[in-house]
């Protein structure tokens, strides 16, 4: 199949391209840029007339709920999902049950993953088994089975000398470590953040000290072992300083935020909204505005939709009492693009935090355009907007804080390893 | 983002909490209250505003007085009462809440009165009946979580306005465990729209929550500092598992710091009244002495309580 992608506007961040040029694909590779490469013709065109082409959107964090919670999605559903979102490659935290802590686990999704029609899935394997933070895992062995990080999703290791045991392990091997920052102790119980919303509405807080005092855990022990660490879905202003300070004092450390906290803050719970119930908690709108310019400033690598499909039962609840998580893979684009807007920022700045910077955390060869990549290609309106609705969304999760809004940017075709998966030609 | 508790026409659809409630209404609430307190000097102690309807009381944590106190409050509007103690019965049967009150609507109910330990859970439960178009049904917070008790913050205001009438001259410390209480942060609320120019929260600080002072209180940590000159004092019930955490060392330290002994009572004004929700800790928060002495109002408060009760009720489904 050759395609020639005409008349758009291409965005390729890690080439620094942003002009109108045409897009040839052929073989599932990026054939060339501009000119028409020799001997080519194209067995379709596309007209991208008024559309931004860019490289296929990476996410950092996106659940897809296998195995064991099928009855909140499926791969087919959320591979659909990603795919109407433009994202074609994604890591999945090991939060699935079992955790992936096997390289059997690792095994069977990677082999249900394979599918033409289904984005490149990156697990990110246990760090210890069970997530239980008492023995680790076989990380060289996981590591061979196709996991690309190893990680806890939201469960802290609560021993720190198991914690620092996992690190030196992980570093002997290179292996990149992903972690959120949470202190088991001072969370304890707590559902939102300790400010002035929970003391309002009477929820017990979680104070902005559970992600400092983890993360400063974290960075000691960073430094000490010398492994790579990348912090996910940092929540507030002050940890957002201490990574920037730890990195100028020379230790290897990345992070990201989620679309959620890119835009929202502790007032959005309003009058009990189940759906703004998340980890880490929405914080003060001070936070906020913090981690938007340390994403624009870079400070922030990259922004993730930290998917988690949660089904209604578990959201039909009172607050304390719901399911955390958002459903988030098709507002990774529509919300990046509105927080580039807000920001005033080139729009091909905003589009490396989810391709070629969220590339280079995962460690894989993927986010641009360059002749002879994988043709993985988003293609979106970016004057065009889509309703986030029950309706509209094709995850399987329908909960969502941006349930009712309208959001920027529609994406019109996904192309994957050349191969076209979503085609929405109606504007 | 419409306050869910009032209709299209801003009046009460529901009582969920004091929070963002106009002081009009809570001024009504006051004023409809007012000649129920005289239903029952009457020989037949009932008046027909509620006859026909049902009252379902949704108790899914239990309580003896604020369920009874509801319940003759109802009864003496006339309406059928039915008493339902959840804790015990279907939640443990697997059923979700919300299944519980598709249950009880479909046997026409006209009224939930909901305790639940979580807070929100009214605000979860008036959402469903809304979008179930079940708008007929009313639903009353009798305590959610550590978030509201409407009806207690009213008939506190009702005993303050009884014997202070006016609010707007008054400076009224709230003393205790105010972090988990919802008693206080109704009464916050209503103190704080009624136009109490001081409205104080004296505790430790393990017993206050983050940015409290963002509630419009003034925050002390020294008691008798915190109570002088105050026209009200208003305790907080302090539950016994506090003492299990950290919250606190010991009962007999916080009786000590955090008490109402005469010898605090000095600090405030002369014909300061003392008012607690009930049930009293005497000995942990409250000293006997105060408790049964002349500046106590607390007996008085459960009395105007069953009218406001009856206030609200009347006002949200009366004939």
């Amino acid at each position: 199949m050759k395609i020639h992608v005409k008349n758009g506007h291409l965005i390729d961040p890690a080439n620094g391209i942003d002009a109108p040029r045409d897009l040839f694909i052929a073989a599932g590779r990026i054939a060339g840029i501009g000119a028409v490469p020799e001997g080519f013709s194209a067995n379709r065109i596309i007209d991208a007339s008024g559309l931004v082409v860019c490289p296929g959107l990476i996410d950092l964090s996106a659940r897809l709920r296998e195995p064991g919670f099928e009855y909140r999605a499926t791969l087919e559903s959320e591979m659909a999902a990603a795919v109407a979102g433009g994202v074609t490659s994604l890591a999945c935290p090991p939060d699935t049950d079992p955790p992936l802590d096997e390289p059997g686990l690792v095994e069977m999704l990677k082999h249900r993953a394979r599918h033409p029609n289904f984005a490149h899935v990156y697990p990110v394997g246990a760090l210890t088994l069970g997530l239980a933070g008492e023995r680790l895992t076989e990380m060289a062995e996981l590591h061979e089975a196709g996991c690309v990080a190893f990680g806890q999703a939201n469960t802290p290791v609560v021993d720190t000398q198991v914690l620092m045991r996992a690190l030196q392990y992980a570093a002997t091997f290179d292996f990149p470590v992903w972690l959120q920052a949470q202190d088991p102790y001072l969370g304890k119980g707590g559902v939102a953040h300790d400010g002035e919303v929970a003391t309002r509405l009477g929820l017990p807080g979680i104070p902005v000290s559970a992600e400092t005092i983890a993360l400063a855990t974290l960075m000691h022990l960073a430094r000490d072992t010398g492994v790579r660490i990348h912090i996910t879905r940092i929540s507030g202003a002050a940890a957002l300083e201490m990574i920037v300070a730890a990195r100028a004092g020379g230790i290897k450390v990345s992070c990201d935020v989620s679309i959620n906290h890119l835009h929202l803050s502790e007032t959005d719970i309003g009058y009990f909204n189940p759906h703004a119930h998340l980890v880490p908690p929405l914080r003060a709108a001070r936070d906020r505005d913090a981690l938007r310019r340390g994403l624009a400033e870079g400070s922030i690598n990259a922004v993730c939709s930290d998917h988690a499909p949660v089904d209604d039962d578990a959201k039909q609840v009172p607050f304390a009492e719901a399911e955390p998580g958002a459903t988030g893979l098709e507002l990774l684009l529509p919300l990046t693009l509105k927080w580039a807007v807000e920001m005033k920022l080139p729009l091909g700045r905003a589009l490396a935090r989810i391709t070629c910077d969220a590339a280079g955390i995962l460690g894989i060869e993927a986010g641009t355009l360059s002749v002879g990549a994988t043709a993985d290609v988003c293609i979106f309106d970016p004057r065009g907007s889509i309703k986030v609705s029950r309706e509209t969304l094709k995850s399987q999760g329908k909960n969502t804080p941006f349930l009712g809004l309208e959001v920027p940017g529609r994406v019109r075709y996904t192309l994957l390893d050349g191969h076209m998966v979503f085609e929405n030609g109606r504007p | 983002m419409r306050n869910p508790q009032l209709n299209k026409n801003g009046e009460l659809q529901h009582l969920l909490t004091i929070d963002g409630l106009p002081r009009e209404i809570i001024t009504a609430v006051l004023d409809t209250a007012a000649p129920f307190t005289e239903v029952a000097e009457r020989e037949v102690k009932k008046l027909p505003l509620l006859r026909g309807k049902s009252v379902f009381n949704l108790f899914f944590e239990s309580s003896t007085r604020t369920r009874t106190t509801f319940e003759i409050a109802a009864k003496r509007l006339s309406a059928d009462v039915i008493n339902l103690n959840i804790s015990t019965s279907s939640t443990s049967k697997g059923e979700t809440l919300l299944d519980t009150v598709d249950n009880l609507s479909a046997m026409q109910a006209d009224m939930f009165v909901v305790r639940h330990a979580s807070s929100g859970a009214p605000f979860l439960i008036s959402q469903h009946l809304d979008a179930m178009r079940q708008e007929h049904i009313h639903v009353i917070n009798a305590g959610d979580g550590r978030h509201a008790h409407p009806t207690q913050g009213l008939l506190d205001m009702y005993t303050i306005r009884h014997y202070k009438k006016d609010f707007t001259k008054l400076t009224v410390a709230i003393v205790g465990d105010v972090l988990h209480s919802r008693v206080a942060r109704s009464q916050i609320n209503a103190l704080t729209t009624l136009g109490v120019p001081e409205v104080r929260v004296i505790g430790p600080k393990t017993l206050l929550p983050a940015d409290v002072e963002k509630l419009g209180v003034r925050v002390f940590h020294d008691m008798r500092a915190g109570l002088k000159d105050v026209d009200v004092v208003m305790m907080l019930r302090l539950q016994n598992e506090r003492m299990q955490g950290a919250l606190l060392p010991s009962s007999e330290e916080f009786f000590k710091y955090y008490g109402l002994t005469p010898d605090k009572l000095e600090r405030a004004r002369p014909d300061a009244i003392v008012m607690h929700p009930g049930p009293m800790n005497r000995g942990v928060e409250i000293d006997s002495a105060v408790a049964d002495g002349p500046h106590a109002v607390i007996l008085p408060q459960v009395t105007f309580g069953i009218a406001v009760r009856m206030a609200v009720m009347a006002m949200l489904a009366g004939n």
